[in-house]
Parts: structure tokens; sequence; C-alpha cells
């Protein structure tokens, strides 16, 4: 049992724009181990399978129990989060490598500002007055709350979009993540105040329209977030707003 | 006066950074922030049951008042007072502002907040979001932040390391030394204040609830460059936590504040299915022991009886180191709603539905009550003058501390709820007094000589070339995990001058293997490993705050349990007699037969052992080593006495 050990092959990069390889490890198995503790295992002997001393793999991480979103990487080939991916339930070897719909930064570490600058563009927040104290906020059915607090599950993990065949590493889409968004902000009865510049945001280039339907997004989303809802959603109050920048001018 | 915006550097983006951020900004200040990695991957994300405030929803008679009381008494007296109390009546108002920013709080069928109960009170005040508050409360405070990024009042450099305080003549504060993590540029910031809000230490444990990111390397270098680290002895151990080989996962307290119990099979090695095992066979210890709190009794207790169910009584369940923790009474419905979080968490790491069988957990080291020492200014009333420079700020002048960073709100042993709290007080709280700082100054941070800056940049540019050039044959990963493994075994729940003394002799040893340190990675590009390095030699030193304090405090305060300085307690005693004990002292009526046998010894002990050790731990770097102090706490508001829970 000490001596069992778990293959592993790694594809890793040195920078941005320099060519990818290939390397395997052998890590010693250990009861409950998971991707990250496999790593961690790797940064303390970093010595490849065949015996080569190498600088060790380099990954993003945090919390270690999937609500900072940090560690989503391809774990035998599927887009996931590396803390919940437990080695007893994975196929041996086990591959890893980056997320391809992001610039590689380093090994498995990509550049997800992408995400970020989006919410930026949507508006992703409530307009609050200032944070003095005015007092109570608004009235909120239980319901209502339910299903916002689903979509504010999002760490900005990025499964969605690594799985979803219209959003590529070069376009402008937003994806599924950005939309869950607008569709969470606009049901706050504070939030919708601001509905129409958040709808306005999508419905431009890289925008609601151009989701294919794929659906590939809800089903690898690790908060099990509604999120072709979500894009439905959104896709009727765009078609309202539509009319409605038609009809006001 | 100066004719510009000030402007601030905060280290650390979780609740504590963030609420800074926000409000300095909306103060007409210019703010950067500075962040290990994205923003909204901070450690606060972890926080999962709730956040306190005295609403008093459900007209049970809660007050500002009692959850000051609570707090205190939860930190066995070792807080200072007038915090603390200003925390408890600014509660209500962080909650609506939170409500406000669009915090998916769970609510009444009425559409008001909703609220639990969480450990150390018996009242229902912790407003909550699922089992995901603190994730939900950084997202809110994430997105103001962002608000103010995208209005061009704030900046942030994410993926950037904090590496030390840029320190003038006089010794004042001037701006930080930046890392940046991708490109491995190291360069100054000017700023008339620096914040640290750099969250925990717990990685010097290695396995524990914090995240990668919590090693208190940047509160530890600040310690290193003169300021006072205070109260590092008081570790929280939490009660319920899962095995993890990369971390120590958490149950949270709210498993037990909507209904979770604690057991053990009464028959030791019991290998029946727990669903199996009647009412009749089960030991419900802490509702056994603790009659009034039953399993919400305040996390030191409870993790100390825990550790005594396993270990003295060898009760655990199949012989090995887990209590059950239980939930299957209650509805999938009940469970998936108000704690969904934990309940995904539990099956996914352990592939068991917590729904259908008890959860097994133990304790783990979850939070430092002490940090950074730092100083407040007290009103007239017993609450704090928000306006001035002193909140919040650490021995060196112009160097702040906030949240999990700094010591001062959660005494010897915190609260379960009240550390979000505390953060984002802290973090909105100081805003003013920075201002106020700022405008105090008599020679502004535009009159400071650039060499200041160009010496801290060379001194840590050097730093980091030896650090690249350490070529020995220790991997710095490992000696990380002989480090944890060092605490785990000697500065836990249960500590002992001679286990003390072990650790302070493994971590000398730890220190000397230092020197021989292998930089494992010499690419110039995202290289973590200086950094994980300076960050190891950081934690060398905590290490060494934490341990020092716990053995020179010969006593048992709150999370420092030292069972040979135990005073034993009489099981029939009552708090109060204290109170009744100071008062008849004072007017010289005491005699022995009015308290029942053996209750006036036990209070002299108490009043010798208060005059002694109820006092602010406080480390100074001196020879390589702390040098430790003690400082009288504010009390002035509760007299300390006896704990008591059952």
């Amino acid at each position: 049992m000490t001596d069992k050990k778990i293959p592993f092959k790694i594809k890793r990069q040195d920078k941005p724009g320099s060519p990818s390889y290939w390397q395997t490890f052998q890590v010693p198995y250990k009861p409950f181990a998971n991707i990250i503790s496999c790593l961690m295992e790797i940064q303390r002997n970093p010595t490849t399978q065949g015996g080569k001393t190498v600088a060790p793999v380099t990954w993003d991480s945090n919390c270690l129990e999937e609500v900072c979103g940090s560690c989503t990487m391809l774990i035998n080939g599927k887009v996931r989060q590396a803390c919940t991916a437990l080695v007893d339930n994975l196929e041996k070897p086990i591959t890893l490598e980056p997320m391809s719909k992001f610039p590689v930064v380093r090994d498995l570490q990509v550049n997800r500002n992408r995400m970020f600058e989006n919410l930026k563009k949507v508006k992703a927040w409530i307009d609050i007055d200032g944070s003095h104290d005015i007092g109570e906020g608004a009235l909120m059915a239980d319901s209502d709350r339910a299903k916002r607090y689903v979509m504010s599950e999002c760490m900005t993990c990025g499964c969605c979009l690594e799985a979803c065949p219209q959003f590529t590493l070069n376009n402008s889409f937003m994806g599924a993540a950005t939309f869950n968004q607008v569709r969470l902000f606009n049901l706050h009865p504070t939030g919708s105040m601001n509905k129409e510049e958040r709808l306005d945001a999508v419905m431009g280039e890289g925008g609601i329209t151009d989701c294919g339907n794929a659906q590939v997004c809800v089903e690898v989303c690790p908060k099990n977030i509604p999120l072709t809802e979500s894009i439905a959603d959104i896709g009727r109050q765009t078609s309202w707003q539509m009319i409605k920048n038609i009809l006001i001018k | 006066m100066l004719n510009r915006k000030k402007k601030i550097v905060i280290i650390g983006g979780g609740l504590a950074g963030l609420a800074l951020a926000m409000k300095f900004c909306e103060r007409n200040g210019e703010v950067t922030i500075v962040s290990y990695q994205a923003l909204k991957r901070s450690h606060s994300v972890c926080a999962q049951g709730g956040i306190n405030a005295a609403i008093d929803a459900k007209n049970e008679g809660d007050t500002p008042e009692k959850h000051f009381y609570d707090t205190i008494k939860g930190g066995d007296f070792l807080a200072h007072q007038p915090l603390v109390r200003d925390m408890c009546f600014q509660a209500p108002a962080i909650i609506h502002l939170m409500d406000r920013m669009g915090v998916a709080f769970n609510r009444t069928g009425e559409g008001h907040l909703d609220f639990r109960r969480f450990g150390g009170t018996l009242y229902n005040r912790t407003a909550f979001a699922g089992a995901t508050t603190g994730q939900q409360l950084v997202y809110a405070l994430d997105e103001q932040v962002r608000r103010n990024i995208h209005d061009g009042n704030a900046t942030a450099l994410e993926w950037h390391e904090y590496l030390g305080a840029v320190l003038d003549s006089e010794g004042i504060c001037r701006g930080a030394v930046i890392h940046d993590l991708k490109t491995d540029e190291i360069y100054t910031l000017a700023a008339d204040a620096v914040v640290l809000a750099t969250g925990g230490p717990c990685q010097v444990y290695g396995r524990s609830t914090s995240s990668v990111v919590n090693t208190g390397a940047a509160a530890t270098t600040a310690y290193l460059q003169g300021a006072k680290y205070a109260n590092g002895e008081f570790i929280q151990i939490h009660p319920t936590a899962i095995p993890g080989q990369d971390k120590l996962r958490l149950m949270s307290e709210s498993a037990r504040g909507e209904g979770g119990r604690v057991w053990v099979p009464k028959k030791t090695n019991d290998s029946r299915d727990p669903k199996k095992i009647p009412e009749s066979d089960r030991y419900y210890f802490l509702e056994e022991k603790y009659p009034l709190f039953k399993n919400l009794v305040p996390r030191d207790v409870a993790s100390r009886e825990i550790y005594d169910i396993v270990y003295n009584q060898n009760m655990g369940v199949s012989g090995e180191p887990m209590v059950y923790l239980d939930l299957t009474h209650k509805s999938r419905e009940f469970l998936d709603n108000r704690l969904g979080g934990i309940m995904d968490i539990y099956t996914k790491f352990t592939g068991v539905d917590p729904r259908e069988q008890p959860m097994k957990i133990f304790p783990a080291v979850h939070y430092s009550m002490g940090g950074l020492w730092t100083d407040y200014g007290p009103d007239q009333q017993g609450l704090i003058e928000h306006g001035s420079p002193k909140n919040q700020m650490t021995s060196i002048k112009g160097l702040f501390a906030a949240g999990e960073a700094d010591y001062q709100y959660h005494g010897a042993n915190r609260l379960g709820a009240n550390s979000l709290l505390s953060c984002i007080y802290t973090g909105l709280m100081m805003a003013r007094g920075i201002m106020n700082y700022t405008d105090s100054l008599e020679k502004s941070v535009d009159d400071i000589p650039s060499t200041i800056f160009d010496d801290a940049r060379n001194h840590w540019k050097t730093r980091f070339n030896e650090i690249r050039k350490m070529d020995g044959n220790e991997n710095p990963y490992q000696l990380h995990q002989q480090l944890g493994e060092t605490m785990l075994a000697n500065v836990l729940i249960v500590r002992d001058n001679k286990s003390l003394e072990k650790a302070t002799h493994a971590i000398d040893d730890i220190e000397a293997r230092f020197k021989n340190v292998k930089c494992t990675d010499s690419s110039d590009w995202a290289n973590p490993s200086p950094s994980f390095i300076n960050q190891l030699f950081c934690m060398i030193h905590l290490s060494k705050i934490i341990t020092k304090g716990a053995l020179m405090r010969d006593e048992f305060r709150g999370s420092h349990y030292k069972p040979d300085f135990d005073l034993n307690q009489p099981k029939d005693f009552d708090p109060h007699e204290y109170i009744d004990y100071l008062e008849q002292k004072q007017y010289g009526e005491i005699t022995d037969n009015k308290f029942p046998p053996g209750h006036l010894d036990y209070m002299k002990r108490f009043e010798e052992n208060n005059k002694k050790w109820l006092k602010t731990t406080v480390a100074q770097f001196k020879d390589n080593k702390p040098d430790i102090t003690y400082e009288e706490v504010n009390t002035s508001l509760i007299t300390p006495r006896p704990r008591k829970y059952d």
C-alpha cells in the first residue's frame, strides 16, 4: 500500500508564447489525495519519472474547497476544479493541462482577466448611494433570494467558458458566466434600476445573440448554476429591450 | 494640507481590505489594492456560517450590549472592551449595508433578514447566505471595489506580493515594497499610509482550514521591521473539520446552529452503522455536559471536549480520532436551503452524503486571535472615536493592520460569525482615522527623499537575489511540512511546557536547516519558489512567536489550555458569586462560610491569576527571537469573571 504510486502526465509551458511540453511524474499514493495534494507532493520532490530534477509544476489554487474558483484545469481532458478531483475517482495515468481558452501564464496557470473585464462591461454591481447607514435593504421574498443565491455562487472559475464552443481564445464572446451575472443583478430590486445599461452591454458584439445554444456550459459548472436558464432569460430581456429601444427612438 | 487626493496602499483583497478600499474611495481618497491573486479569490470566501448582528429579528430581547457581553466572555476577557463594544453596536448597520449591496441573505416569510444561532450565545444573531456567507460578502464588496476601479478611483495590483514597508529616517511608513509575481519585478509604491489586511497565519501549521495564501508573511515582515505582534499564542482550533492531505476542510458551526448534534457510540469500537445505533447507545457528550448551551458551546470548549472524548476516553468513532456530527434528523430541503454549501463539500470530499449519514469530524487549526498589535482611540461613551488616527495603527507610524492580521477583537477565543464582522467593521471604521492621520503629518510623503525608496527596493532586490542563489539540499516545501508537523504535535489544543520546549528546539533546528535550502526553480517568469522561501522564513519566525508566547503563559485562558495551570472551577460554581465576592471584598464583609465549600479559594486563585495573566502578550523582534512583554487589557466596561457554559 505504501509504495503504491500514481502516474501523472502534465502539460507544461515555461512562459506565454513558448512551446508546451509533457512531463510524467510518479506520486506516492495517500488516502484522500486530490490533484492539489499530488501537485504539492511534486513540489516537495520535483523529479520526473525518468529521474530528472525539474522546476516544480506551477498551478493556481487558494481555498481548496471549491469556493474561490482558482484551481480550474483540464483533468483527464475534462475542465474542473483540481481541489475536488479526488485521485481515487480518476483514471490513471492522470493527465493535467491548462485551460485552452485562456492565455497560459505558466504550466497550469492561465490568465482569466477577460472574465473580470466582462464584469465591468455589464456593471455587475449594485449602484448603492454610499456605505453610510441609511437603514434596511429592500424586502425580498425568500424564493427570489434563493433564485439569486444559486446564481451568485459563480466563482469566475471559467469552466463554462472552457467548455463553450462559441468562446475562443481570440474572439470577444462574453459567455455564460457574464450573462448569468446580468440576470443576477437585474433580479435585485435596486439592481434592476440599472437593468437597461446591463442589457445594452450584452446586446453588442460578443453578446447574447452570439450564443450557439450548445448547452455544455451548464454541464460543467461546478456550482450547478442554471446557466442555460440564465441565457434564455437574458435572451428574453434583451429582446424586449430591443423593441423598447426601437419604439423610443 | 495636501493639494492632491490622499493615497493609501491596501495589502490584501479579503473583507477587511475590500471594505476599506470602498470606504476610502467614497471619502475621495485614492486606493491601490494589492493582492496575491485575483481579489475575488481571497480566503474570506471560506467563511461559511454567517455574520453576527444583534438585530433581534426574532423578538428574543437581543441587544448589541448582549452581543458585546457574549463576545467578551467568549474571548475570556482578553479583548479591549471599548473596541468590541463599538463593533457590536455597528454590526446591525453593517448587515443592512451588505444587504443593500445585494448579498443573498436568507430571509423570513415576510422578506426580512433571517437569523440563526451560533456558538457562545443563546440568541439567534447570525445573518447568513446559505453556508457560503463569506463568499457572498466578499463578492458584494469586490463588486463595489470593481465599480470604483471602473470609475477610476482605485487600482488593483493582482498577482503582486507585499515584501515590506518603506520606512523613512524617523521610522514612519511611507510606502510599500511590492513584488510582481509574474515579471519578478520589485518596486516601491509611495503612499500616505499602508494597510496590512493580509489575513491569518495558519499555514504555519501546514494543514489547517486556511487557504494557501495564509502564511502570515506580511504581518511577520512588519514584526521583523520592528512592529509589535500581540497574543500570538491564541490560535483557534475549530471543533468540526474533515481530514485531507492538502488541507482540513471546515464544517461550519452553523451545522450545529441549525440543530446538528455531536455524539459518539457509548460502546468503544462500536462497529454498527451509525444509523442503526439506538439513542440509548449514543453519548451526546456536549448536550450532557453543557445543558444550557448544549452543542453550541464556544469553539475552544467544544474542541477540548472532542479531544478529551477521543484521546482520554478512547471513545472516537471506530477507534479513530473522529466524532459524529449528525444532521440526518433534518429534512433534505431544509439542509439544502440553509447548509447547501457544506453539504456539497462533505459529499464531494468524502463520497458520503451527510443528509443520509452522520458526518465524521475532528478539530482543526482555524484562526488566529493574535496578530499585529494595533492601537485605538476610545471616546467618552465606552465606544471608539472613529476619527482617531490611532485606530488600527501598528506600532510603526503610518502602517495599519485590519482583519485577521490584527489582534484586537476576539481576546483569547473568537466566537463563530464574529470574524466576518470584525473584518468589515475594521475596514469601514478605520477610513476616517487614516484621513486624519494624513492631515496630522508634519511632512508629507511627497517630501521624502527618493533615496529612502531606492534603499528599500534595493534591500529586497538583494534579498531575493540571495534567495535565488540558495543551493543547499533542503527542499523548502518539505521543510514547511516539517514545521507544520512540529506545531501540530506540540502547540495545539492541550499544551504543556515540556512539549513547548521541544517545539522551541525543533523550530531552532528547522531555522538552522533553512540556511541550507535549495531554490528549486530558477525561472525569471511567474516563479513562486523565491517568494515561498521568503514566506517560509517568515513562518519560522512566526512559529517562534506563537510557541514562546505559549510557553511563557502559565495559565489556562480561552484557546490556550495548559492543564497544569487549570484553576479547577468547582462544578457547582456560579460566576455571579465572583461579582458578590468582589463587592463584599470592597466593603470588608467577606467570610468563608458565605460561599459553598471550596468556592472562596477558587475565586482567590482566579483573582490572583488575572492579576498576573489578564494581559496582552506583546512580542518584539530582538536578537533574532521574540522578546515578550505584557500590557494591560482595557476591562473598563465588564468585570472579568470566570466563564461557564453549563
